[in-house]
């Protein structure tokens, strides 16, 4: 393994060594040996439970280890606690900051618990000011800062008396795209001055911008080293089948068949592969030729070699949707409304709101914290009534027969919001319930779902229990157990490890091969791309309706021929801020 | 270090006065704090100076005529004339029975037929019946009383020596109506320190491990002695606002009597609140979120404050287990001496041994508190 690049500092900020953490019986994590140099960004990188927010805790020295030692700069973080809070500036996951004191009530308070006297650094808090670009906000409520400004300042205070080791988990997690890349900036600023700074994520995409990452999963390290490095090994293994004139799900659930390929996902109108170790491309040139695609060679990812390491993803079949009946509706549109607007207060949540959802289609709806996509998407639930305009569900108006649309569409919402208490059996049996779904329709459909994603052997436990993959495989049959034409999916893959993803999204494109129209809210750019179209929403506003190829077509520049999602999305909301700024009467609020 | 520099490390006033000043701009700005320690005081002290009364007026009771007599008549007019009671008359005691049984009367009171024979035998035999609805036994106690006291000042008034020569009710010595508030207003105070102290200091602790601000704090070096510390004091203060408030509202608005000093009930409901904010601390050391401190707190400490701190059920007539479970209940020490200093003085041999039982078992939760709040995650 190389080191990064630069002179190899003599004193590691961090050193792990056989680092063990148990909870109880359950392994968090399980022998981590590893060194985190000062003056680089080290990316903690790893899918949710992987043990991230774990090793965080431990080097903060709010946890000690069950086994081997932890030392920041010299210090053991056991023996020597006391200065480990002086060395480390620690920002948690969940804003650990006060959301009822201002943003200065704030920044005084962590000021004095650091022991610089808040009234004698007047200099240190504008430079924080200015660094973190809050100096027009210093007396709003830390509870009404955007999720973006919210990050920064949590920042502002983990670097109150210089820390050597900043400390941030999971920092980009609620914050949109712009303010994320503001986040970047500051924290390379910070490294170029010689500071350790570990940024932990979940979002994989985000490795390739450290200098280093360590991969964690299941508790222990999969690699360590530049993310080049691994991302290179995959190198001449990426491809991508150009505009197949067959149904691109189609193709991707053959290729995730082929014993040649290790994993594929959709982009846009076209699949990426990526082939398992030293395989042949002569499968993968097959079926392009056979599907009418064109074939071309792509730069690897990271994701892609994070599940080339875990041994590829799962396969394209989706038995859920191939025992589900051809959805057979005369309706085009499945989902449309227009003008929908909805007033909390003298605050607008969404302001006329419209777009037409066709059968048979992935529709996804992107933005910012917010922007309105949760508000718009509970009105077209029936969960929440629009002050203004209508939106129908397969032909049903939502303001007059809410039960009958909602008798259409199918919901699964954030976090799966399974009943712990219940077995999964009952889960199924309170689904169907619901749903009006009694006797012998009731037992044949709960006999399928239980068949068709292998839930036999957990029907007695409670779903907390459950594997995560097959807890979402649960949420699923409990959305789908009454054949909804249309279903709805809220952050379906938050909180999910890639390879569950991947066989999640199986499922959807089975699904909507048979008919079934997907309305879906994501955070993950990446799966923007299974969408056939895209609505971008801002400030309460829908900014760009299309197909995500189109949207990345937009964002292409001189120095940046094939833009991401991402690009896309920072491409346009820059577009409407810059609009706004220079309208007369500047940005309404 | 030493164990005891460990336990107790020296305290750096400045991040202690930063916590001290963050929370009480967070107090001030949290509408549940001014709820539990402006409006819950005020809405309690109304509860129990008109709802929670001890002494009952007009209660319905039936008063059967059985005879005719002046005498027995005079009997019957003296019921009637009682505000105790709202007097349905009858002549024959199945009228009245049934309206017992049916629970629109609370009892009723028999005239016998031989009434002027029994009057005449001078107390050596009862002159009327009293018939009782035991299924409500406060109730039932009430009319029994009431109706003693009743016929007691019909013998006085006709110059009747009364049976064993005692007629005197106590209950006649002060104002019926006020006695109840007088003994519960004080009591009142006990249990909005219990809410202050122990509800309110739990439920803040537990809010910031629930919002992940006491991960941030804790991330510092702050030591988890001025953590406590900058919990404390502000409450501390809080909490004796509030008995300032509670008192002149009893003092101005119901009348009650602070017979004792406002030193003295200053000093009380200071030490009592020491066992109060220790519990509370001692809760949220266990428990991580709202609920299940708000479900503690009410457990161990609001509930055993209102019904084994003799605030309304006397500690005296408990049975033995009962009453030595109360004395680790700190109220107990307080609602003594609350009454003491309002309706008496200040009795300094009553307040100090119960000061020394509030501070000892204030001494007992901070040391628990102390080895459990640990400035870590692992729990």
């Amino acid at each position: 393994m190389t080191m990064p690049d630069g002179p190899i500092p003599a004193v590691a900020s961090v050193e792990l060594r056989g680092v063990v953490k148990r909870f109880g019986a359950t392994e968090a994590l399980g022998g981590i040996t590893a060194r985190i140099l000062p003056g680089r960004l080290t990316g903690l990188v790893g899918p949710d439970g992987a043990g991230k927010t774990t090793l965080m805790r431990l080097l903060a020295g709010l946890m000690d280890p069950t086994e081997g030692t932890v030392t920041i700069c010299g210090r053991d973080t056991v023996q020597d606690n006391e200065a480990i809070h002086t060395l480390t500036g620690y920002m948690p996951q969940r804003f650990g900051l006060y959301e009822d004191l201002s943003v200065m009530d704030n920044m005084e308070l962590f000021a004095d618990l650091r022991g610089l006297g808040s009234r004698a650094n007047r200099t240190l808090f504008d430079q924080l000011l200015a660094f973190t670009r809050l100096e027009a906000f210093t007396t709003r409520l830390a509870g009404k800062l955007s999720g973006g400004m919210k990050q920064k300042l949590g920042l502002a205070c983990a670097l109150m008396a210089r820390p050597q080791v900043l400390l941030l988990d999971e920092p980009s997690v609620g914050v949109d795209p712009v303010s994320r890349q503001d986040l970047w900036r500051m924290v390379h600023e910070l490294t170029s001055d010689g500071m350790a700074v570990v940024w932990s994520t979940a979002y994989l995409d985000e490795a390739e911008r450290c200098a280093t990452v360590l991969l964690l999963n299941d508790g222990k390290v999969e690699y360590d080293g530049p993310p080049a490095e691994l991302t290179g090994r995959l190198h001449d293994r990426s491809f991508r089948l150009l505009h197949p004139v067959e149904d691109r799900r189609f193709v991707l659930s053959q290729a995730l068949d082929l014993p040649s390929v290790c994993d594929g996902v959709i982009q846009g109108s076209s699949v990426r592969v990526v082939l398992r170790e030293d395989a042949s491309l002569d499968e993968v040139r097959g079926l392009a030729d056979a599907s009418g695609a064109g074939l071309a060679p792509v730069a690897p990812r990271f994701e892609d070699a994070f599940v080339d390491l875990l041994g590829g993803g799962p396969g394209g079949r989706s038995v859920i949707a191939e025992c589900m009946p051809a959805v057979d509706v005369p309706e085009a549109i499945t989902v449309e409304c227009t003008e929908l607007t909805r007033r909390f207060g003298d605050f607008t949540a969404t302001d006329r709101v419209g777009f037409e959802v066709r059968k048979g289609e992935i529709f996804g709806l992107l933005g910012p914290n917010g922007a309105g996509k949760s508000t718009t998407f509970k009105m077209l639930c029936g969960l929440l009534k629009p002050t203004s305009g209508h939106a129908h569900v397969m032909g049903h108006n939502l303001r007059t027969a809410t039960s009958a649309a909602k008798g259409q569409l199918g919901y699964m919402a954030q976090k799966f919001s399974l009943y712990g208490l219940l077995s999964v059996r009952q889960n199924l049996e309170f689904s169907a319930g619901v749903y009006g779904l009694e006797g012998a329709v009731r037992k044949e459909r709960m006999d399928e779902m239980i068949e068709a994603f292998q839930l036999q052997r957990f029907l007695e436990s409670s779903p907390d229990e459950l594997p995560l993959g097959y807890k979402q495989r649960l949420a699923l049959s409990c959305a789908l157990m009454h054949r909804p034409p249309v279903l709805f999916l809220d952050e379906p893959t938050s909180g999910v490890d890639p390879l569950t993803r991947r066989e999640f999204w199986s499922h959807i494109n089975g699904l909507v091969r048979k008919g079934v129209t997907v309305l879906v809210t994501t955070h993950f750019m990446d799966e923007a791309e299974y969408c056939d179209r895209v609505a971008l929403m801002y400030r309460a506003e829908v900014i760009a309706l299309d197909t995500p190829d189109a949207l990345k077509r937009e964002a292409v520049t001189a120095g940046r021929a094939e833009p991401t999602m991402e690009d896309a999305f920072i491409h346009l909301i820059e577009a409407v801020d810059r609009k706004l700024d220079a309208a007369p009467g500047g940005v309404p609020a | 270090m030493t164990h005891a520099e460990r336990l107790f490390p020296r305290i750096d006033f400045r991040r202690l006065a930063a916590l001290i000043r963050k929370e009480t701009r967070q107090m001030f700005r949290d509408p549940s704090t001014l709820l539990i320690a402006g409006v819950l005081p005020v809405v309690l002290i109304f509860l129990y100076a008109y709802a929670v009364s001890l002494d009952l007026n007009h209660v319905p009771i039936g008063v059967v005529q059985e005879c005719d007599s002046p005498a027995a008549q005079s009997m019957g007019a003296a019921f009637t004339g009682s505000p105790h009671f709202l007097v349905k008359t009858a002549r024959d005691r199945r009228e009245v029975a049934e309206a017992v049984v049916g629970g629109r009367l609370r009892g009723y009171v028999v005239i016998p037929q031989d009434f002027d024979r029994r009057v005449a035998a001078g107390g050596r035999e009862p002159i009327v019946q009293v018939i009782t609805d035991g299924s409500q036994p406060n109730t039932a106690g009430f009319v029994a009383n009431y109706a003693q006291s009743v016929v007691g000042l019909w013998r006085t008034s006709r110059g009747l020596a009364a049976p064993e020569g005692i007629t005197l009710e106590p209950r006649f010595w002060y104002n019926p109506e006020i006695e109840s508030r007088r003994f519960l207003l004080p009591g009142a105070i006990a249990i909005v320190m219990t809410l202050i102290g122990t509800m309110l200091t739990s439920l803040v602790v537990a809010k910031e491990w629930e919002r992940g601000t006491m991960e941030a704090i804790i991330s510092t070096p702050v030591s988890a002695v001025e953590i406590l510390i900058g919990k404390l004091l502000p409450y501390f203060v809080l909490g004796l606002l509030a008995t300032l408030l509670i008192t002149l509202l009893a003092i101005h608005v119901f009348g009650v009597p602070l017979r004792g000093s406002w030193g003295a009930l200053m000093l009380l409901s200071s030490a009592f609140l020491i066992p109060a904010l220790g519990q509370g601390l001692v809760i949220s050391s266990v428990a991580r979120n709202q609920f299940i401190a708000a479900q503690i707190a009410l457990v161990s400490g609001f509930l055993p404050a209102f019904m084994l701190s003799g605030f309304i059920f006397e500690v005296g007539s408990m049975p033995a287990p009962i009453r030595a479970l109360s004395c680790i209940v700190p109220a107990r020490y307080f609602v003594a001496s609350l009454q003491t200093v309002f309706l008496a003085g200040d009795v300094w041999p009553v307040f100090l041994p119960d000061i020394l039982g509030m501070l000892a078992i204030g001494l007992a939760f901070f040391l628990v508190a102390r080895t459990k709040t640990k400035k870590t995650l692992d729990t």
